[in-house]
């Protein structure tokens, strides 16, 4: 019928506007030792003033982490806005191990500063002190900046709240149900439709610098992958073969995705496929469900799903060698979807657990397995860029919702849509 | 239930469809009346001596119709039960009869387990149908597989007894 096009260019996607469906985030589980932080509203100087609290935003990131637990406003006896200002014993008294300071400063009609500073209450030490320009409509994204500054100097890990989080909406009841793929901030906010279609939408990647979305779109009637520019809507068709054309994974390149097709014969396998020149190479050879591949983090191997031992176990290939696969789980008899950690000691797996789906994640060293949620139905688990939490979609009274889980289990938090089911969530890489 | 009116509908406007190209030995509105006895009181020659032809379509059209065109399955299996040869020989017939009709294989899962290795599966089951029809004389040319994996339920639920629904393959006459 139509014909394959190798490139197919479309921007009628581009602006399609907020979705409906908000996203609530909620904690169902917090660190009992989180370090209380006083987070003071954020003086303001010049006009015109910020129309956003740039403090709520950064104590609401720092509360969201599990890992701290900010001082409620009411509480706060006083309002400091630079270090010279705090008395650290009033701070002491509220119980308080850290505060922050700051100012956010007109510069311009559009342009202001954030001036923020860190201290450490029972010492009095200033840990950090920046001025961040920035422009009105970023300042958002600013006060996540800030955060992460904060979070990485407390805790030793790099804040991933600047960060931005793919996932599907489906809204409406068999046949007539409506997919959208939507970005949003990782606090929810933010949201913009990337592709919409009343057509089956699966399977969100990033390319590894933020700026593309490979997907799997049935609008065809068909299985195809596509690869969208998110600033330009451009968007590309690049595999578009008989059968399964699936599960699309980018090279840590960005030159290549991985992929699953199942072409004339129907047998389902892993190859990848060079973005420019268009080859495919086969990756997989076994008459079974080879699928789900993830590259390691040096790109010299691909990790996939299996059955050919049965059911559903997760192999490794060495992309130059791909006739030597070697198995990789032995716990229990369904493990799927593997994802590699950002600093590739780890997988994160879709496990059975006595009839359940939970993520289990793999050491990669002693191959040991730990289960880290507790649904029925928990999968397509993403690493967040920072290694430190595991985003992963669930289901709440028969809804599907997102949820995330720090990966020693200890903070988790769910993030429901107000309408419709939410699912398949991927963490962007850092913006490059 | 809602699965199988969706493929009859497909299957009857699939060939008033495919009426214009095909003027001398296809039926005007055969099978348009969708389960209600299609093929019967619709029927009306449109061409010179095919009437045997047509009558032959129109029977297997019948068989296919109360054969049903969903194939159920056992969990994570893609094996066609025994229950479901006469379902597999009606399309057989008709597909062998009707050269250019092209039928469509739709393999779908019921939601456990992990999204794209359901579409592995799905394309296990419609791969099981193609070679049941193949082994029937279909030729390879009138059969295409889609697996929707199970991101299409028939039945919206979480239990067995919606799960059971939803590990199928649909056989629809499309395009």
């Amino acid at each position: 019928m139509r014909k394959t096009l190798q490139l197919l260019i479309t921007s009628a996607l581009l602006f399609a506007g907020v979705s409906h469906a908000q996203l609530v985030v909620e904690i169902t589980k917090g660190q009992s030792d989180a370090v209380p932080i006083a987070v003071v509203p954020y003086g303001v100087e010049g006009q015109p003033a910020p129309t956003l609290d740039v403090a709520d935003v950064i104590a609401a990131d720092l509360k969201r982490s599990g890992r701290f637990a900010p001082l409620e406003k009411r509480d706060m006896i006083d309002r400091p806005t630079s270090g010279d200002q705090i008395r650290f014993q009033d701070w002491k008294y509220l119980k308080s191990d850290f505060i922050t300071v700051g100012k956010v400063s007109a510069d311009g009609p559009d342009r202001y500063s954030v001036q923020f500073e860190l201290f450490n209450v029972l010492n009095g030490q200033r840990l950090l002190g920046q001025k961040i320009p920035s422009a009105a409509k970023d300042l958002r994204a600013t006060a996540h900046r800030v955060a992460d500054l904060i979070f990485q100097q407390l805790t030793g890990i790099p804040g991933a709240f600047s960060t931005r989080v793919a996932f599907l909406n489906v809204e409406g009841a068999a046949p007539n149900q409506r997919y959208k793929l939507i970005v949003a901030d990782a606090d929810g906010e933010n949201q913009q439709v990337i592709a919409n279609s009343g057509e089956p939408l699966m399977s969100p990647a990033w390319s590894p610098d933020g700026q593309s979305l490979a997907y799997v779109s049935f609008e065809s009637k068909n299985a195809a992958i596509y690869v969208q520019t998110l600033r330009t809507g451009e968007r590309r068709r690049v595999s578009a073969r008989a059968g399964v054309n699936g599960a699309p994974a980018w090279s840590p390149d960005g030159r290549a995705l991985a992929l699953t097709l199942s072409r004339k014969d129907g047998d389902v396998d892993v190859y990848t496929l060079d973005l420019n020149s268009q080859v495919l190479t086969r990756m997989t050879f076994d008459p079974g469900i080879d699928t789900e591949p993830s590259f390691s983090a040096d790109g010299k191997k691909i990790y996939f799903t299996s059955d050919r031992s049965g059911g559903p176990q997760i192999y490794e290939v060495d992309v130059n060698d791909p006739r030597n696969p070697r198995r990789v789980s032995f716990d229990g008899n369904y493990n799927a979807r593997p994802r590699v950690s950002p600093d590739g000691k780890q997988l994160a797996v879709v496990h059975q657990d006595g009839g359940n789906f939970r993520i289990a994640v793999i050491d990669l060293a002693s191959r040991a397995m730990q289960v880290l949620t507790q649904g029925r139905q928990d999968e397509s688990p993403s690493y967040a860029p920072n290694g430190a939490t595991i985003i992963y979609a669930t289901q709440d009274r028969g809804r599907g919702v997102l949820a995330t889980s720090s990966i020693d289990g200890r903070v988790q938090q769910r993030l429901a849509a107000s309408a419709g089911d939410v699912r398949e969530p991927v963490w962007a890489p850092y913006a490059k | 239930m809602r699965a199988m009116s969706v493929v009859l509908v497909l299957l009857s406007t699939a060939l008033l469809a495919g009426c214009p190209k095909t003027t001398t030995t296809k039926p005007e509105g055969a099978g348009a009346g969708g389960t209600s006895g299609a093929g019967t009181s619709g029927y009306q020659g449109n061409g010179a001596g095919s009437g045997q032809q047509l009558t032959a379509e129109q029977l297997a059209l019948k068989e296919v119709q109360q054969a049903g065109s969903v194939i159920y399955f056992d969990y994570d299996k893609a094996e066609i039960r025994p229950e479901y040869t006469s379902v597999i020989a009606a399309h057989a017939k008709y597909l062998n009869g009707n050269a250019n009709r092209k039928a469509r294989l739709e393999g779908h899962t019921d939601e456990r387990g992990s999204r794209e290795y359901n579409i592995g599966l799905g394309e296990r089951r419609a791969q099981a149908v193609r070679r049941a029809l193949m082994l029937q004389g279909v030729p390879e040319a009138q059969l295409a597989t889609v697996s929707y994996g199970e991101e299409r339920p028939a039945v919206d639920g979480h239990d067995e007894a919606a799960y059971s629904k939803n590990r199928r393959v649909e056989i629809a006459y499309g395009q």
